[in-house]
Parts: C-alpha cells; structure tokens; sequence
C-alpha cells in the first residue's frame, strides 16, 4: 500500500521536476530540479531495495556531480537567461517519444520470450550492500578497476582543463615559462 | 500492486523527457543536464528489472553507469569551462564555426 503510494508520488514529481529541468530557461533553476529529482529518484531505488545503490546515487549524483555543476555554475553567468533558438518543440517531442517507444520495444523483447534467468541471484537474509559487495568483487573486479583507472583518467582531464593557466602550454611557450618562473619568484 | 511495468513506463517516459532536452536544447549546459536525466532514467529502468528478476547484475550496471555518468561530468565541465573562456558563450549556434 505505502509502496504504492510512493511509488506514484515519485513518479508524478520526479517527471515534473525533470521536465522542469528541460524546458527552463534559468540554469539555477534547472540546476536545482535536476538534483531534487536525483534525491527522489535514490527514492525508488529504496523501494526496489536496491539500498546501496540508492544510497551511492545519493553520495555521487546529488553529491558530487551536483556540487561540481555549482562550482562550474561560478564560471558562467547563471543569473542571466539562456536566449537560444530552440528546435520546435512538438517536432521534437514526436521523435524523442517514437525512439523512446522503440527503445521500450526492444528491451521487452527478451522478456517475453522469457530468456531472462538470474545469473547471481539476490540472497534472502542477506544485506544489500552485502551481496552487492560479494559480486561487485569477484564477478565484477575487473570493469572495477577499469572504471577506477577511468575516474583516474577523469580526474586528471579535468583538472587540466580546468586549471588555471592550463590553456597555454607549458613546455612550448616561452611567454608562459617565464610567467611561472616569476611566479616562482614572487613566492 | 505496482509491477516491472510500471517501472519501465516510467523509466521510458523519463528517458524520452531527456532525448526531447537533447534534441530541443541549444545550450551546451543544459545538454549535459539533460544526458543526465536519461542515465538516471535508464538506471532506473536496471534496478527495477533487477529487483523483480531477482538478480543483482542490474544494480552493478547501475553502478558503472553512475561512475561513467561521474566521470562525464568531471571531463565535460572541464571542456565547457575552456570553451566558454575561449567564446564567452556556450550556445551550439555561436560555436558551430566548421560550417563550409
């Protein structure tokens, strides 16, 4: 009965906020209910008793990823309103709903054709986070540390991009050597 | 009593709300916003066919889903940063400057 409920009362405000994150024209805006959809959708995954997931997609989406779009936020203008020429909408709209419908028909297939059997099924008595854990690190360690060595990759990207005068090159320009070695100086 | 179907229709319209913002949208900021509400759909759509199969493989594709969706952002932000300092705007108009 409860999970009922929750259900469509997460369903109705998590679309409403992700269409409100589509359709705003302020990036605060949109911003802020894209990471009150993010805290309902770990709200679904606590139904579907997917705890660790739920409580990873708390830590990560509206954690960190959130947290990096506000400090990004501080580079643009974000007060000001994105005029921009959109594609017309019901156009859109049309394509976007018959790919999604396609996308619906083909992930149904094989579950009507009934070939889906659980490969590591999930224990009775045991805690999610727990069995997660059991088959996280056996059957899954080595796309593990790959995703590892690419949060690694990612990071360094990023703080390339990102950094300051990281837009000239280092070794190559002569102006920017200087310019660090005074700032070597000045410290 | 609510089924996988229920899920997966909501999973299916969440998505197509992000697809609509990817076509629709010009700005290169709410393009990342909307990549993100179709990885939160799709992840959805895993941990319900992992709950009702019984079958915990949904919820560790779920997993690397949101360490590549992380990642993403880390890599493109960074990209958005350069690129608005070089332009000062982020509208896929402004930036189109390969057309013949």
């Amino acid at each position: 009965m409860y999970e009922t409920i929750a259900f469509y009362l997460f369903s109705a405000l998590t679309i409403v906020l992700f269409l409100i994150t589509v359709m705003s024209k302020n990036v605060l805006y949109a911003m802020t209910a894209l990471a009150s959809g993010m805290v309902l959708i770990s709200g679904f995954f606590f139904i579907l008793g997917a705890d660790f997931l739920g409580v990873v997609q708390l830590i990560v989406y509206v954690g960190a990823v959130m947290a990096l779009y506000s400090f990004a936020m501080m580079f643009f203008d974000a007060t000001r309103n994105i005029k921009e020429k959109n594609t017309p909408g019901m156009l859109v709209f049309l394509l976007g709903g018959l790919s999604a419908l396609i996308l619906v028909l083909m992930f149904a297939a094989p579950i009507q054709s009934e070939a889906v059997h659980a490969l590591y099924p999930i224990h009775e008595g045991v805690g999610n986070a727990q069995d997660v854990g059991i088959v996280l690190f056996t059957k899954y360690l080595v796309p593990f540390e790959v995703a590892a060595v690419m949060l690694l990759v990612a990071m360094i990207a990023g703080i390339i991009l990102a950094g300051k005068k990281m837009d000239q090159s280092l070794t190559e320009d002569i102006d920017a050597d200087d310019e660090i070695l005074t700032q070597k100086d000045a410290k | 009593m609510i089924g996988l179907s229920h899920y997966l229709i909501v999973s299916a319209i969440l998505f197509s709300i992000g697809l609509a913002g990817v076509l629709r949208r010009r700005n290169l900021l709410m393009l990342f916003f909307a990549t993100e509400v179709m990885l939160n759909a799709v992840n959805i759509a895993f941990a319900a066919i992992s709950h009702y199969y019984n079958d915990l493989t949904g919820q560790m594709f779920a997993f690397f889903i949101i360490a590549i969706a992380a990642s993403e952002v880390a890599v493109g932000l960074g990209i958005l940063i350069v690129l608005y300092k070089k332009h000062g705007s982020l509208d896929l108009d402004d930036l189109a400057n390969m057309r013949g």
